[in-house]
């Protein structure tokens, strides 16, 4: 006998001749069909099992195709408004108080100058005026309302809509007419009702002849509660803006030019003195959409995790079940001739393929609700092909690390123990 | 021509504490077309000594060749090897994988030769045909009776084609008339020449063997048939 204990490279040799047996081995299509063979033994307890890996990547396709989705609606909506809106505020330099107001009297045609601005103006609060509507024997106080002094620009940046009647513009502005459009809300503190008795009100005992009320506004809707009148007669009645509330400027642009038209336009109010003004572009765009995202994913993807993490279990659960029920099964087998590894391989493939069909339920479960979701919100259903691509393989990856440990297991049961009746 | 089985001294104690010793240092060697059968009440060392021989569990003593090999050289992978190519399995309990069919389960002997399928089948096919089950390819083993279940686990212990036949206890789940259909059976695989080693403590199915061998608290004898078919 010249056989060699434990050594690979010289296969032990019988005296009377032939080579070693050949080594036991088991072709990967037999392997897994021993393996499918076992999953669909048990088809019910199969399916309860991928249940929590069919939620799991349900929740994760689901979770990024509703963001897809629902990011798509709302940057539609941001280029429409927000992405065209730059705020200008007068800072008031190093010392305030030496400077009433920065916003020259031409600022309105400076800004829209610029390339890209659709509309400009510089708008502040009043000090506290006193407002009176109609008045009638023995009625209506005077009303503490917001008097707003507003250059033309501002008033059509607003993106308004009238009730009745029309904006003030350049002309009342430059001969500093008493002229004033209300707000919807303040019209009806007002009793203002119609403009076809050419109301006028009073503030602060001067009269205004009102000749627009605003339905609504798609910016600052809080002027809706207050009374406008041109700038240059604010500040030739009540001077300049009160050092705590100093005048900014809405600047409209058109899509796509905010971030630029920004960069533009201290400069152009004051080439002497840029520095009294901070302007505040819209966010861009792209960080808006991703951050939407990211505030929307990362709690779902969190619970879709959870998700699977709960689904592994229960596959590792199970299959440590079916490790445990099936000893004599794997005894067996080892009788016939097969290895540690042979078992091994067979129950992680078992683990592997209930983990990638319950990928595969879960991502079309995920897609269901998506597109349920659109129809019902009329939106245009958005999933990124790679998060279909991705979820059985998921599964898959939820598949093997719950199967690890029963097959190790698996491995480890000795024939002798495993025969025993 | 070495015999299938030679026992050198050979037992097994299993490692305490305290220390048990399954199976005293024994010589045994049968030779090619041999039929044995080894008798004891339960706790002699009979299943010990099957083990041993189906290397399913390693002596710690002594010298155990099967056909030639010297098993105690042999890496594990190799006895795996050899146990599943030289020796074919019949369990008392049949170990029958419930929800695959008769010709699955038979297929089942040679999966880890790694003979092709095709080839697979046909033995399946062959090997059921000689334990009379032809007619019974493809029904799942809980619709056969307990007597067809063993010609089931006969057929796949057969369809590897085996040097030696391993029986544990084959007729100890069956009824008598059953038992002895089976053990007709293994007669016939006998008289075609396969060595055949039957544990039992039935002392008719023991009976027909040519050689018997007492298992008695680890110590194997050898007994003439006639001894033990005495009362």
């Amino acid at each position: 006998m010249t056989a060699v204990r434990g050594s690979h490279r010289r296969r032990p040799v019988r005296s009377d001749g032939p080579a070693a047996p050949p080594r036991s081995r088991i072709s990967p299509a037999d392997l897994i069909g021993e393996a499918v063979a076992g999953v669909l033994q048990r088809p019910a307890r199969t399916l309860l099992t991928a249940l929590g890996t069919v939620l799991g990547v349900g929740a994760f396709v689901a979770v990024l195709g509703l963001t897809a989705t629902a990011t798509g609606q709302i940057s539609s909506r941001f280029t429409a408004l927000v992405a065209t809106e730059v705020r200008v505020e007068d800072n008031g330099g190093p010392d305030p108080l030496t400077v009433d107001i920065a916003f020259p009297d031409d600022a309105d045609q400076r800004v829209a100058a610029i390339p890209g601005v659709v509309h400009a103006g510089v708008y502040w609060t009043a000090p506290r005026l006193q407002v009176t509507g109609v008045v009638l024997p023995g009625q209506r106080p005077a009303e503490e309302i917001p008097v707003l002094a507003a250059s033309p620009g501002f008033l059509r940046a607003l993106n308004p809509t009238l009730a009745q009647g029309r904006l003030y513009d350049e002309f009342h502005n430059d001969r500093a007419e008493y002229v004033a459009v209300l707000g919807s809300a303040a019209a009806s503190r007002l009793g203002i009702t119609t403009l076809a008795v050419r109301p006028a009100i009073f503030i602060d005992g001067i009269p205004f002849t009102v000749v627009g009320i605003l339905d609504d506004v798609q910016r600052n809707t809080d002027v809706l509660f207050g009374v406008l009148v041109p700038r240059a007669t604010a500040q030739m009645l009540w001077g300049p803006p009160d050092p705590s509330k100093r005048a900014q400027m809405l600047v409209e642009t058109r899509v796509g030019a905010a971030q630029v038209v920004a960069q533009q336009i201290p400069l152009a109010l004051r080439p002497d003195a840029p520095e009294l003004f901070t302007v505040t572009p819209p966010p861009d765009p792209r960080e808006l959409r991703d951050a939407v995202s990211t505030d929307l994913s990362v709690l779902f993807l969190v619970l879709a995790g959870v998700c699977l993490v709960i689904g592994a279990v229960g596959i590792a659960n199970t299959t440590m079940v079916a490790v445990l029920e099936r000893t004599h099964e794997i005894g067996l087998r080892r009788a016939l001739g097969a290895r540690p590894r042979h078992i091994a391989g067979q129950f992680l493939i078992e683990a592997a393929a209930i983990g990638t069909a319950g990928g595969l339920a879960g991502a079309s479960l995920g897609l269901l609700v998506v597109v349920a979701v659109a129809i019902i919100q009329r939106w245009t259903p958005v999933v990124a092909s790679w998060t279909l691509a991705a979820a059985p393989a998921l599964g898959l990856v939820v598949g093997l690390a719950a199967g690890a440990y029963p097959a190790t297991r698996a491995a480890r049961i000795e024939p002798v123990e495993a025969l025993r009746r | 021509m070495s015999p299938i089985v030679r026992l050198d001294g050979v037992g097994l104690t299993y490692p305490g504490p305290p220390p048990v010793p399954a199976l005293r240092p024994t010589d045994l060697v049968i030779e090619q077309g041999e039929y044995v059968a080894v008798v004891g009440p339960s706790g002699s060392g009979k299943s010990t000594l099957l083990n041993v021989l189906g290397l399913l569990d390693r002596p710690t003593t002594g010298r155990y060749e099967l056909d030639g090999w010297d098993t105690g050289s042999l890496s594990d992978a190799d006895r795996t090897a050899l146990r599943g190519r030289h020796i074919g399995f019949v369990f008392q309990a049949f170990h029958l994988l419930p929800y695959r069919s008769a010709l699955e389960n038979v297929a089942l002997a040679q999966l880890y030769a790694g003979t092709p399928r095709r080839a697979r089948e046909e033995a399946a096919v062959d090997a059921l045909n000689r334990v009379g089950l032809g007619h019974r390819l493809h029904a799942a083993p809980t619709t056969l009776s307990g007597g067809e279940r063993q010609r089931v686990a006969i057929a796949r212990a057969l369809a590897a084609n085996p040097r030696l036949l391993l029986c544990d206890e084959p007729t100890g789940n069956l009824d008598s008339a059953t038992g002895a259909a089976v053990l007709d059976l293994i007669g016939e695989l006998h008289a075609d020449g396969m060595t055949v080693v039957i544990i039992t403590h039935d002392l008719t199915a023991a009976a027909r063997a040519q050689r018997i061998l007492r298992m008695r608290d680890g110590v194997l004898t050898e007994t003439s048939p006639t001894e033990v078919s005495a009362p």
